[in-house]
């Protein structure tokens, strides 16, 4: 049909424009809005937008030149076209430091979404894996170093995904929100961590009675740094790991039929029963592999760079939520969920009170707050993306969430 | 369960009421289990408490023989077995520790005062679910309150100011979340989140910006305590709710007067209607959208009360995430209330009384025992319990959580 095209072809290449530009376009209006909280509070936006983006190490991107660098575990050195040396080298392993943890936060949440399952419950799961790496990191003194690390990790992602099975089988069998149930055990992980490691707590490390933290990461259960100074928190394998357990993701979501029978219950629940999925199965296991990628990420963070987890770290853990916002923004995808994360990890990191220029706020940590009120505005404008493809295309499309039990 | 019973022979029926009862027994026996080791009984025979834990069990056992659903007679056995336990634990404790942890009216007068912020919400949240939108927001509205109520009381120099400012406060943030999930059509769960983040990051930023690092100031109008000539000077009752906060006598008049309004007038059975079937209400000519936007911001009013007693009426000062989950916990006494006020009120009241537990028993062992820590959790944990022995049973107002559109 010559010039014609059919009305459904038309509102399918809206939704796909739409589909690629309605991130972008939150993205741009959630940092839009959150400039106007800053004017509103009497600093000048563009500065901090300025101050935030040296902070994030991506301009090490666009400064060519011609540099040496070591190959990684060698001595061998060759030619290389960006300075790995450099300050901004250093603020852009902190920022992929942190996409590693921020992708596998993500993923915990796109894949629970998927099978229907909003999974707030990260912290408490990321809080679990870090106490068990933590845990195992720290004891086993002399075991084989890569022995020592699967030991830790694969501790970790069991630690997670018992955590949030909890809440998966409840929702499986009795029907509980996972909503409520999740927050709960959040908070029943923040005051078990707080007795752990707390003043006289069982792994308290005894050499610090005042300020109560966890013993330390043994050398050898350290994850070994690839890019950077180990003691400057360089960029650690983990990152690896996290690109892994993006394709791992891809792999089970798009290319097994327990992706595919996750993704029916997500998408109908009571169609899937129909067509003989076992709901509460699936609800169980979605949950469960779930905690398994949160608590990775806590495993990371434990033998990547933190080594030791304190009183403080647990009570100041909310940044952890971050990942409803990378699962959000990158639409609960393998692709999307990696790219979000980058851009969720240089906001952060971008924000962190050291990379913020002291003229910009008086108080440098206003920079966190700013950085949460960013992440909420992108998750509304998400939640509210009819509006953005109303302005890209008249065409809405509601993001899948499904709903079950009462909340 | 009463279309189970509604197709039963009348003799299934008759079973049906005494395999209840027996359970109800059951129950009843697992809290007089753990009564009698408390003063003023207080055994210190942890036999007392195992017999009778041991005929609760028989009871619960009896009703699940007797057909009266499995669920009931296994709530029974459960509570007849933690019954059991708890008072074993009391009859391990000290007298003296007993005697200042159970002051029956000093706790009652504590389950009160950490009920208010709950009920208020509580019935903010029932407001909201019987119009058809899920408020899981009503922990951000909390905390907006808890904070501008503080900040108004402080710089008005008035608690009722304070209040005011409270409730402002709350209803604007829920005038976000009603935007986003009424015109916007967004997923309700989405947009709850995302407003609690929002309140997360300005309350965090007005908090850092207005008291630096200094912490909230101590001289500042407080909500102020009520003297009931009369009521006071009678013994325990005197004792425990002859001098009240003047905002807990408030939240009692609200259960009161929310029930009359939700269930004895027309502007009740119109918000029930929107929240049952919106399609009948609109065609009859009632607002859906209107009455869904006033119950969503007279709930988040109602949090703002809430968070402005917990910063301005209890704690006497505002902390980052101050609110800490209590949002979510009024949500969980909306589900197990039933979306009814007197019901949710008695859940608030469980909770409150958890509340009041945790913070007193640490005292009973002495503050240096760590792993009283883990009290802390107890209103978590109950809360995730009784989610998940409850919520099976209770049936949401028809349309919650999804979105209507205008024809």
């Amino acid at each position: 049909m010559p010039g014609g095209e059919t009305a459904a072809a038309r509102l399918e290449r809206w939704q796909k424009a739409g589909g690629a530009a309605a991130p972008i376009i939150t993205a741009l209006l959630a940092f839009l809005v959150g400039g106007l909280v800053v004017l509103a509070t009497g600093s000048n936006p563009i500065e901090v937008y300025k101050g935030i983006w040296n902070g994030t190490g991506l301009e090490w991107f666009y400064r060519v030149g011609s540099f040496d660098v070591t190959i990684p575990f060698t001595d061998t050195k060759v030619w290389f076209p960006w300075d790995t040396g450099s300050r901004a080298a250093e603020n852009l392993q902190q920022t992929l430091l942190l996409t590693a943890t921020l992708i596998l936060l993500g993923l915990a949440v796109a894949l629970a979404f998927r099978c229907g399952l909003f999974n707030i419950g990260i912290q408490g799961q990321y809080l679990l894996g870090a106490y068990m790496a933590v845990w195992v990191g720290s004891s086993f003194d002399g075991m084989n170093s890569f022995a020592h690390i699967t030991f830790a990790v694969v501790a970790a992602a069991l630690a997670g995904a018992a955590w949030a099975g909890i809440a998966g089988i409840l929702k499986a069998t009795v029907g509980a929100h996972e909503v409520i149930s999740t927050i709960m055990l959040n908070w029943i992980a923040i005051y078990l961590g707080l007795y752990l490691f707390g003043q006289g707590g069982p792994l308290q490390n005894e050499d610090q009675v005042f300020s109560p933290t966890s013993n330390t990461v043994t050398e050898g259960a350290k994850l070994p740094v690839f890019w950077g100074d180990p003691l400057l928190q360089g960029l650690h394998v983990g990152f690896f790991l996290a690109l892994v357990a993006l394709v791992a993701f891809w792999v089970i979501i798009s290319r097994t039929t327990l992706g595919y029978q996750m993704r029916a219950v997500g998408f109908n629940p009571d169609a899937a029963r129909y067509g003989g999925i076992s709901v509460a199965r699936n609800y169980f296991l979605a949950m469960a592999i779930a905690g398994v990628f949160a608590g990775l990420a806590g495993a990371v963070d434990m033998l990547g760079w933190r080594f030791t987890i304190g009183f403080s770290d647990i009570q100041s853990s909310t940044w952890i939520f971050v990942g409803i916002a990378v699962a959000l923004l990158g639409r609960n995808t393998a692709l999307g969920v990696g790219l979000a994360a980058l851009v969720f990890a240089a906001l952060v990191n971008g924000t962190a009170a050291r990379n913020i220029p002291p003229e910009v706020f008086d108080i440098p940590e206003q920079a966190g707050n700013l950085s949460t009120t960013i992440q909420a505005l992108v998750i509304l404008f998400i939640g509210a993306d009819i509006l953005i493809l109303w302005l890209w295309a008249r065409a809405g499309q509601k993001i899948g969430v499904g709903r079950s039990s009462p909340l | 369960m009463s279309n189970v019973a509604a197709t039963v022979e009348p003799e299934g029926i008759a079973r049906e009421t005494i395999g209840r009862g027996l359970a109800y027994g059951g129950i009843a026996a697992g809290v007089v289990a753990f009564w009698v080791a408390l003063p003023p009984v207080m055994t210190r025979s942890p036999l007392v408490p195992f017999l009778i834990g041991l005929v609760g069990v028989a009871l619960g056992g009896a009703a699940i023989w007797s057909g009266a659903g499995r669920r009931l007679g296994g709530i029974a056995i459960a509570v007849a077995v933690l019954g059991f336990l708890l008072g074993w634990l009391a009859t391990r404790s000290n007298v003296e520790a007993l005697d200042t942890v159970f002051v029956w009216s000093a706790l009652l007068a504590a389950t009160l005062r950490a009920a208010t912020p709950l009920t208020f919400a509580a019935l903010g949240g029932i407001i909201s679910e019987r119009s058809g939108v899920v408020n899981i927001g009503l922990e951000g509205m909390l905390l907006m309150g808890a904070f501008f109520g503080f900040l108004g009381a402080d710089k008005l120099g008035s608690w009722w100011a304070g209040v005011l400012c409270g409730i402002v406060a709350g209803a604007s943030l829920a005038l976000v979340h009603a935007f986003v999930s009424i015109h916007l059509r967004a997923d309700q769960i989405v947009s709850g989140t995302a407003v609690n983040f929002l309140a997360l990051g300005i309350t965090g930023y007005f908090f850092i910006d207005v008291y630096t690092d200094q912490g909230t100031p101590g001289d500042v109008d407080y909500t102020p305590e009520i003297t009931i000539p009369g009521l006071s000077e009678i013994g325990f009752i005197g004792d425990a709710i002859g001098k009240m906060n003047v905002l807990i006598w408030v939240a009692l008049a609200f259960v009161v007067l929310a029930h009359f309004l939700l269930f004895r007038t027309s502007i009740g059975l119109r918000l029930r209607s929107v929240g049952e079937h919106p399609k009948a209400a609109d065609t009859v000519g009632i607002s859906v959208y209107g009455v869904r936007y006033a119950a969503v911001i007279i709930s988040g009013a109602l949090a703002g009360i809430g968070g402005a007693y917990l910063s301005n009426g209890i704690t006497h000062s505002f902390n980052e995430n101050l609110s800490a989950g209590r949002g979510f916990i009024a949500l969980a006494a909306v589900i197990i209330g039933k979306w009814r006020p007197y019901y949710a009120f008695l859940a608030c009241l469980l909770f409150g009384f958890t509340e009041a537990l945790a913070l007193r028993l640490p005292g009973a062992y002495g503050e240096d025992q760590a792993w009283t820590t883990l009290f802390r959790a107890l209103p978590y944990i109950v809360t995730l319990v009784v989610v998940a022995g409850v919520v099976g049973r209770s049936i949401p107002p028809a349309a919650v959580g999804r979105p209507y559109t205008k024809q």
